[in-house]
């Protein structure tokens, strides 16, 4: 079995996220990280690997720029078996259609029988790039999976959604984004750190995935941000002193508004 | 999150000032130690910390902890965390691979210490002593025992302990009472009572191998009678050795660590090297720990330091005396204050300073171990002789100092427990206190590092410092850091030599002075560091963003215009002489 798992470099979450204003696109030279989502992307491919699927294979697969080597070793210590990074300069700037287009391309090298995703970016907290890669290999696509079980050339899934769970079967091959619910990811390992960079690493321009420049960057993107605004302020806040009442006047503030009867 | 690990930091002292790739990857065994392969492990094991180990320090502080029928129990949560750091391989982080370690160098050991200690220090002491046992064994053990032994040290399958202390043996070990007789079948019996063993007994592991001080039979009186033995809690044939926890010291702090009443009934032991050569071989350990307890200090300084911050930022109070900062909040975050500023500022600098020299000598160490040319290797060892004291108790002052001062950021908060901070303040006292008072490591500095070789240790500390100061002489944008530099570095020179002219001939002189000479040591060379730090800083090759930069130079003017001007004061009181100290009556104390 071969799958793919989608990662993604994103600013060190515990820091601030800042705009370019010039730009108008999210600030990425601070120090950068592997998505924290896509752990669990890992960490559910190393379990079928552990378990339905042994001898699978697992490659870690991003559409990044070249500095994000350090992040590829991070995926590969925690359990990747080898890396396929998209790195051109010409990438810069794209929008969700433009990198689906890519990653797409990068995908399509290969016959991978799973392709996941991690449910969202921590840096735009964008959810769609599983159901967009999916769209355009044409595979079936199952997102917030919160439970998996392979059977055989088919899954069956737990999906999490707003009501409870769905539990669907999907075939193979397909695609599925995983809720950050479905595992606990491990700790990789000393030696899995120190091993990541013996790894292999596939470094792949746009040429070798067939894509010319206008097919990404802001000129194969949909979306142009034309103006940025802060939020409205959320009108006037209530702050309390605990003097010992304040349990109190939460709940008259709560049974005013009718939130608890 | 309430730990960040300071990754940039070390990032920058590692890469920016350093040289940890020129230094430290070309030693034999360390091609694939560089400097990103060092960080990328050093994420990890600070996340652990961060994630796993800081939410169990609070909650470990209150249980503590306790001795029941079967032994010691760690406070929950101890168990899951050691059974991850063993899963992941972290134990033999510096360990050798032939060992089943990972042959890292001691530097990345330095940094995880930190890591650790910042966020459960009780935690760690259970990590870092069965690391003090592996490299005694490894330097003092026979080939057989070490092939036994440290694969199972290692991996963290087995802890380690180093039992020196008796009641009436502390400082002195010449007086210690435990005896090891012979036995038919070669091996040792061992009967006595060790007090103070950290991590003397506990549940985190199938095994605990404590390294004995004791005396053979006919042994000659004092140091040169001590014998080294391993005494096992379990046996080789699966049964309990006579080792008994039969007691736990309630302390002031650090009380998730089980700190223990040994007694050993006619335990079977293993003689350790040759017979009576036991303190050769605890100094060993006591070095190595003696380097780890000082980053005990700074693990909890910086940990204290980022609570503060956080706390400071939040917590309104007052207007800034210049004008409201906040005027849309009813006060100003407290950060705005002078007061609070200076407090802050002052453990941050110093905290910065600390690390840069605790890396720089880590660095010193990995060459001293691992170097192919013996010149070279002397050369660093010598530095790392000098500076284990000077580390030891300039590091663990400080963990007090600024555990201390960070309390005070909170105000009364900070005086409550669930705050957290006060169990920092408690668990940093004791770091100037074990493996050694800082007292002592002020007697080594003035009585044993100063003078062996005729000044050869001092030498290397000051040749290479005057070198680099002369190198930036002609730069004037470094003046503000070299010039004050090169005047504390005159000073300690002078007093240096005012003390082997007076401590030669008079050795209450030198106990007198000895204290207060190391602090100065120790603050001129943490002006040094911040005179290195802020050259890679102002470097236009430096890998560091503009506002770490910024910070960073921040950080050092203030050590600068706010610290280092205690030398002066120092080196007055030194230069005092002894009169006032000892021309006190006793009687009338």
């Amino acid at each position: 079995m071969k799958i793919a798992v989608c990662v993604k470099e994103v600013p060190d979450p515990t820091a601030e996220k800042r705009i370019d204003p010039d730009t108008k696109r999210l600030v990425r030279s601070g120090e950068n990280t592997l998505n924290r989502y896509d752990r669990h992307a890992i960490e559910e491919a190393v379990r079928l690997r552990e378990g339905a699927a042994p001898g699978a294979e697992i490659a870690v697969v991003l559409v990044a720029p070249a500095s994000a080597s350090r992040t590829v070793d991070k995926a590969l210590a925690q359990g990747g078996d080898r890396s396929v990074h998209l790195a051109d300069d010409g990438l810069s700037g794209s929008d969700i259609v433009a990198t689906s287009r890519a990653l797409a391309a990068v995908l399509a090298r290969d016959s991978y029988d799973l392709i996941v995703f991690g449910q969202q970016g921590s840096d735009a907290e964008c959810y769609v790039m599983a159901s967009a890669v999916a769209e355009r290999l044409a595979r079936p696509c199952v997102t917030q999976v919160a439970a998996l079980a392979l059977d055989g050339s088919s899954l069956k899934v737990k999906r999490q959604v707003e009501t409870g769970y769905e539990t669907l079967e999907v075939s193979l091959p397909a695609v599925i984004s995983v809720s950050d619910a479905i595992n606990e990811p491990r700790y990789p390992s000393l030696p899995a750190i120190m091993g990541a960079k013996r790894k292999p690493h596939e470094v792949l321009s746009l040429a070798d995935v067939g894509l010319a420049a206008g097919d990404v960057g802001v000129d194969g993107s949909r979306t142009h941000v034309s103006a940025l605004s802060k939020p409205p302020t959320r009108g006037d806040s209530v702050k309390l002193e605990d003097d010992g009442t304040a349990a109190e006047k939460i709940l008259a503030f709560l049974v005013e508004r009718k939130v608890v009867a | 999150m309430s730990y960040r690990p300071p990754l940039e930091d070390v990032r920058f002292l590692l890469g920016d000032v350093l040289d940890f790739d020129g230094r430290v990857t070309g030693l034999p065994g360390q091609a694939e130690s560089t400097l990103d392969a060092v960080l990328d492990v050093l994420a990890e094991a600070g996340t652990f910390c961060a994630n796993e180990l800081a939410p169990l320090n609070l909650p470990g502080d209150g249980a503590g902890a306790t001795l029941g029928p079967d032994g010691v129990s760690t406070p929950a949560g101890f168990r899951e965390a050691w059974r991850t750091l063993v899963a992941g391989g972290w134990p033999g982080l510096t360990c050798d691979p032939e060992y089943g370690g990972s042959g890292l160098p001691h530097t990345t050991q330095v940094v995880f210490e930190e890591f650790l200690c910042a966020t459960n220090l009780s935690f760690a002491t259970y990590l870092t002593l069965r690391h003090g046992a592996y490299h005694a064994l490894r330097l003092h053990g026979s080939a057989e025992q070490r092939d036994r032994l440290l694969p199972l040290l290692a991996s963290g399958r087995v802890a380690g302990t180093m039992c020196l202390t008796e009641a009436h043996a502390g400082t002195d070990l010449g007086l210690i009472r435990t005896r090891a007789d012979p036995d038919e079948a070669g091996g040792y019996r061992v009967s006595g009572t060790k007090v103070f063993i950290t991590a003397g007994d506990h549940d985190l592991t199938e095994n605990i191998v404590h390294l004995v001080l004791a005396r053979l039979p006919g042994a000659p009186s004092g140091t040169k009678g001590i014998s080294l033995l391993i005494v096992p809690k379990i046996a080789a044939d699966g049964k309990r050795n006579g080792v008994t926890c039969t007691s736990l010291e309630h302390k002031m702090g650090i009380r998730a660590s089980a700190t223990c009443v040994l007694t050993f009934e006619d335990a079977w032991g293993e003689l350790v090297g040759e017979p009576h050569g036991g303190m050769r071989a605890m100094f060993t350990m006591m070095n190595a720990a003696r380097l780890s307890v000082g980053i005990h200090g700074l693990g909890l300084a910086d940990g204290a330091y980022q609570r503060a911050v956080r706390y400071a930022r939040v917590r309104l109070q007052g207007r800034a005396l210049g004008g409201a900062a906040r005027p849309d909040l009813e006060a100003d975050p407290i950060i705005v204050h002078p007061d609070v500023r200076r407090a802050l500022l002052r453990v941050r600098s110093q905290v910065e300073a600390g690390r840069a020299l605790a890396l720089w000598t880590a660095i010193e160490l990995d060459v001293a171990h691992r170097h192919d040319d013996p010149v070279v290797r002397a050369a660093a060892d010598d530095l790392v002789a000098l500076m284990t004291p000077i580390l030891k108790a300039g590091l663990t002052e400080l963990g007090w100092e600024a555990t201390s001062t960070a309390l005070g950021v909170f105000g009364g908060a900070g005086y409550i427990r669930e705050t957290g901070i006060e169990q920092y303040v408690r668990d940093a006292r004791i770091a100037p206190i074990y493996e050694g008072t800082n007292g002592i490591q002020a007697l080594d500095l003035v009585g044993r590092k100063l003078p062996e070789g005729a000044g050869r240790l001092l030498r290397r500390f000051f040749h290479p410092a005057d070198a680099w100061l002369e190198r930036q002489r002609g730069n004037p944008t470094l003046a503000e850091f070299v010039d004050p530099t090169t005047r504390a570095i005159d000073t300690l020179r002078a007093t240096t030599l005012w003390l082997g002219e007076r401590g030669a001939s008079d050795r209450e002189e030198a106990g007198a002075a000895a204290t207060d000479y190391l602090r100065l040591f120790f603050l001129t060379a943490s002006c040094y560091m911040w005179a290195r730090m802020a050259a890679a800083a102002l470097d236009p090759q430096a890998t560091c963003t503009p506002a770490f930069r910024e910070a960073k130079l921040a950080s050092g003017r203030f050590y600068i215009a706010r610290v280092l001007p205690e030398a002066g004061a120092l080196a007055r009181e030194i230069t005092a002489g002894k009169a006032s100290v000892m021309g006190f009556p006793e009687a009338a104390f």
